[in-house]
């Protein structure tokens, strides 16, 4: 936490593989799957703790937002074809999004499982 | 009563976590000698000191999470002593804590050198204070060819510093990795510009900054004098009991069976302390699990990121998919025909199927591993 002054932030949405909705407010900055870690949403594992190194953070993103993310790198790419549930034109791993600005509103559904 | 963890590092917070997850209804007391809430090291070595993850994003969770799960958080004081007869613990602070379960988690601290002014880095402080220094450092000396030394050469590099890495042994990481793999890394530290004294005992001539990384210690003292077996770590059985059945032991500091190393062990891992936490967590709430997970590692150097599954000690034969100079292979480790352990480098499929085809015991022949047409996850059965 900074010591003066508030963090801005970003509205984030993760909707369960069930269809529950939890919205959180996330520091500009700080990575989906970290906004759902440090929030208790459940349904998003990071077992390596966002070094894009496990596949345990798979989200699927809402359409909409795919054009505002920054791309797919190789690392990503690859992690993505060993994720638990089916990979999907919309999968990302959380780590890989930093939450920024225009980013605010965003909407990811978890899947079934991650592991 | 409840559960009372001392240690308050990954495996610990896991233990805590894992057990709110599972129902645990009790108290659950954890005890940490830092002033802070449990955080990830992994980083302090990587992204902190390249300024890519500030201190305080190091935290596992916020303090709210603690609130909200009922974990109590005794921070900044030591558990001194176990009264077993009274299932109590002792702390620095005066403070008696009971407990119905005690959980070990004491981690490790680092080997130190008797020469002066040398840096260590195991917690916060350490970190911040290695940053700092290398602010202001122009020359930085490393003792220490294993993880941490690499990683804190490729940080200080990468900002631009003039770096010598002293390893003893002839060869980088020798503990973990081939020599396929050590000479990929020399070549790599090399390109970017690291001075590497190998086979030798360190003799630095002038450096601003020196810090060494030469292995950690299990803080097996507070079980040893409670009368707690100890071996290269405090001896637990397959469920992560000690000797005393209300007492588990769990992360950096056990010396644990480990059917992935067909013997006991002892590792330095956070895959071990979360993985650890989560099977004595579950052996709390009843549900009697041996601790059987695939062992894995990871270190980030530079653009290069080597992932390793399985324990590759006791090999016979290795086996190499990809190629070297593309910067991307993994090397297969096999004993008596049977795959133990795969090291990927900047392959992170390669490592993910490597992890499931060892926890599945599967029957990967080294033609198929040394075959890049040959599908890994053909042969696991979904």
């Amino acid at each position: 936490m900074p010591l003066f002054g508030k963090k801005e932030t970003a509205r984030v949405t993760y909707i369960s593989h069930a269809g529950v909705p939890s919205p959180v407010t996330v520091p500009l900055g700080d990575s989906v799957m970290e906004g759902a870690i440090k929030n208790g949403v459940d349904g998003i594992v990071a077992e390596c703790g966002g070094a894009c190194m496990c596949g345990t953070c798979h989200v699927y993103v809402e359409e909409e937002f795919l054009p505002r993310l920054k791309p797919i790198q190789d690392d990503e790419n690859e992690l993505l074809d060993t994720t638990a549930c089916p990979r999907r034109s919309n999968s990302r791993l959380g780590c890989q999004i930093p939450v920024t600005k225009e980013l605010d509103g965003l909407v990811v559904r978890t899947p079934e499982t991650q592991q | 009563m409840g559960v009372v963890i001392v240690g308050a590092g990954q495996a610990g917070f896991q233990a805590a976590a894992s057990l709110r997850t599972g129902g645990y209804e009790e108290s659950i007391t954890l005890i940490g000698d830092e002033p802070h809430l449990p955080y990830q090291r992994p980083p302090l070595s990587k992204g902190f000191l390249l300024n890519k993850q500030t201190i305080e994003n190091t935290s596992l969770r916020p303090e709210a999470f603690y609130a909200t799960q009922r974990i109590e958080c005794i921070l900044d004081d030591r558990a001194t002593q176990i009264d077993r007869a009274s299932r109590e613990v002792l702390l620095a602070s005066g403070s008696r804590v009971p407990y119905e379960q005690l959980i070990l988690a004491t981690g490790s601290r680092v080997r130190t050198l008797t020469i002066p002014n040398v840096h260590y880095l195991r917690n916060r402080e350490d970190a911040v204070e290695i940053k700092d220094q290398l602010e202001q450092a122009e020359t930085v000396a490393v003792i220490g060819g294993g993880f941490i030394g690499l990683e804190l050469a490729s940080a200080a590099s990468s900002l631009g510093k003039s770096v010598t890495v002293f390893e003893i042994q002839p060869r980088l990481m020798p503990r973990c990795v081939s020599p396929i793999v050590s000479d990929f890394y020399r070549a790599l530290h090399t390109t970017h510009g690291v001075k590497l004294v190998l086979g030798a005992p360190p003799a630095i001539q002038e450096a601003d900054l020196i810090v060494a990384g030469i292995g950690i210690l299990p803080n097996i003292e507070l079980a040893r004098d409670a009368g707690l077996p100890i071996g290269n770590g405090i001896v637990v059985d397959q469920y992560l009991r000690t000797a005393d059945e209300r007492i588990f032991a769990i992360g950096d500091c056990t010396d644990h069976p480990n059917p992935f190393a067909g013997a006991r062990t002892r590792l330095e891992s956070v895959q071990n302390a979360v993985d650890q936490a989560k099977c004595a967590a579950a052996n709390i709430l009843g549900k009697n699990v041996a601790y059987n997970v695939v062992p894995w590692f990871w270190t980030d150097q530079y653009d290069v990121m080597l992932q390793m599954a399985g324990l590759s000690g006791a090999a016979d034969r290795e086996v190499l998919r990809g190629d070297p100079a593309s910067k991307k292979f993994s090397v297969f480790y096999f004993a008596n025909d049977h795959l133990i352990a795969v090291d990927s480098i900047n392959r992170p499929a390669d490592h993910m199927a490597a992890r499931k085809l060892l926890a599945a015991n599967s029957r990967l022949t080294p033609d198929q591993a040394a075959d890049e047409s040959f599908d890994l996850k053909s042969l696991l059965v979904s």
